[in-house]
């Protein structure tokens, strides 16, 4: 199986704080990922340095064959490859579901309005929500919100999908609606990183699970792993019930 | 002595279209000055943002009558003597108003969340998409309101260009009250002019915030 996302030995500090003490993962091809580990452990910066929206002080990182930590990276290229989902949606207030979905497809790869419409449309389907087309995101609850910023991403057609807590803000009606939009897509064979409080869907969904302490990749293995962790900051994290 | 009649309000009427017709130069070049301001002063590169703070610290901290003469005696020295008042004083108030208008804008851009820019580059769109498509249309439902706002300032300020022989409301209330000499009279006339184009302008722009606040889009 080919190697989407390759992290090795990486460091990220903000100021004297050090976030990521040597993190290392593999994420492979239609491979879903789940990161997990106590609040402020650096997960979420993990996954934005995987989008480079940090920048990283040691280590090298690999995504779909950009070297993401070389100065020389070309951004957008990589994002071209990546999508990633925010847990605040950050879908764009002045646009409607459709506009929204269509915004990167026809300004970023110069689709006309009818393609770019067609895709929207195929997307919105897809998260089950073809009937909101034209509402803003004012009108729509958070899950639906949630699941318009999972279709606008899911346009661009990228190869890896990274998810941060995309259900967090969420009470658990709405959760269980947009964790199905992401079975769906794992189901699909998308290669997909998702940071989650959601044990459950960890250990259903995940072919791998991520365990971040203290900046550093404490325990790796499959959904199992979560019945049977082998340190104690893992079972201390499984056992307070999250 | 003759009084108060039919001729002065023409000639006050008159003024008056001038002073309008100033404020619109102002604000149209002050726009498109000021949006180039507001531009820069986002700008990723330390050196352009310099060069338009360093602008709008100038203009700011200059009072306008000082502007006003800057320019009218300033173009002179270097040849343009027989500069048109209304070409000096509009050039002045354009000045003026790009540091105001370009400040007031930046802060609406900066209001914009940045978790909006985040999205917009993740979806890999230039900077330039970013700004157009996703940023500035929302900040330009921010900046309406205050927008109109500081339209009003300009309206009321064009009444300093009579220093460069500009006859605007103001200084046609001037001249009146020179040859008639009944100051009460004339000025209520000539404040009574300023609140008609004024007024319109302010309820305006305090629809607009109201409508902003309630229903958003
Ligand atoms: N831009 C930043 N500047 C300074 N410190 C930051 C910044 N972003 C994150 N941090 C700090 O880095 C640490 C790790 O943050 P991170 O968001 O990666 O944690 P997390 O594991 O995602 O936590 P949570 O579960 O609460 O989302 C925290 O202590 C946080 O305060
Ligand atoms: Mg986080």
């Amino acid at each position: 199986m080919s190697v989407v996302v390759k992290l090795s030995n990486v460091h990220k500090s903000f100021g004297p704080l050090k976030v990521l003490d040597g993190v290392s993962f593999e994420v492979a091809r239609g491979e879903v990922v789940a990161v997990i580990g106590q609040s402020g452990s650096g997960k979420s910066t993990a996954l934005r340095c995987i989008n480079a929206l940090e920048t990283i002080q040691q280590g090298s990182i690999e995504v779909c064959g950009h070297a993401v930590h070389d100065e020389k990276l070309d951004k957008r290229k990589l994002r071209l490859d990546v999508g990633i989902v925010f847990q605040s949606y950050n879908l764009f207030p002045h646009l409607t579901a459709e506009q929204n979905i269509m915004l990167a497809p026809t300004c970023v790869k110069a689709l006309g309005k009818k393609a770019a419409r067609d895709i929207a449309r195929d997307c919105l389907a897809r998260v089950g929500l073809s009937e909101k087309a034209d509402h803003y995101p004012e009108q729509l609850s958070g899950g639906q919100q949630q699941r318009v910023a999972i279709a606008r991403s899911l346009a661009m057609q990228p190869k890896v999908m990274l998810f941060d807590e995309v259900t967090s803000a969420l009470d658990p009606q709405l959760t269980g609606e947009v964790l199905k939009v992401m079975e769906d897509l794992a189901r699909g064979g998308m290669t997909m990183i998702l940071v989650t409080h959601e044990m459950a869907f960890a250990r259903k969904v995940a072919s791998q699970v991520v365990y971040m302490n203290k900046g550093k990749v404490w325990e790796t293995g499959p959904g199992s792993m979560l019945d049977a962790p082998t340190t104690p900051e893992l079972r201390d994290f499984v056992g307070s019930g999250l | 002595m003759p009084s108060f009649g039919l001729v002065h309000l023409e000639f006050l009427a008159i003024a008056a279209f001038w002073t309008i017709g100033l404020s619109a130069v102002a604000f149209i070049g002050g726009g498109m000055l000021g949006f180039v301001i507001a531009l820069m002063r986002v700008s990723p590169s330390r050196l352009v943002r310099g060069i338009a703070i360093t602008y709008v610290q100038v203009v700011q901290g200059t009072p306008l009558l000082i502007l006003l003469f800057l320019i009218y005696f300033g173009l002179a020295i270097i040849g343009f003597d027989q500069l048109p008042a209304i070409i000096a004083a509009g050039i002045g108030l354009t000045i003026y108003s790009s540091g105001f208008l370009g400040e007031i804008w930046r802060g609406c851009i900066e209001s914009v969340p940045k978790t909006q820019w985040e999205a917009a580059e993740c979806l890999a769109m230039t900077r330039w998409q970013r700004m157009t498509r996703v940023i500035l249309p929302q900040a330009l439902r921010i900046a309406t309101a205050p927008t109109v706002g500081f339209l009003v300032q300009i309206v009321k300020n064009t009444s300093l260009a009579s220093v460069v022989g500009f006859v605007e409301l103001a200084q046609a209330g001037k001249l009146i009250n020179n040859s008639i000499f009944q100051p009460f009279m004339v000025f209520v006339t000539v404040a009574v002019f300023y609140f008609i184009i004024c007024f319109p302008l302010s309820a305006w722009s305090r629809g607009l915030e109201r409508r902003l606040n309630v229903g958003r889009r």
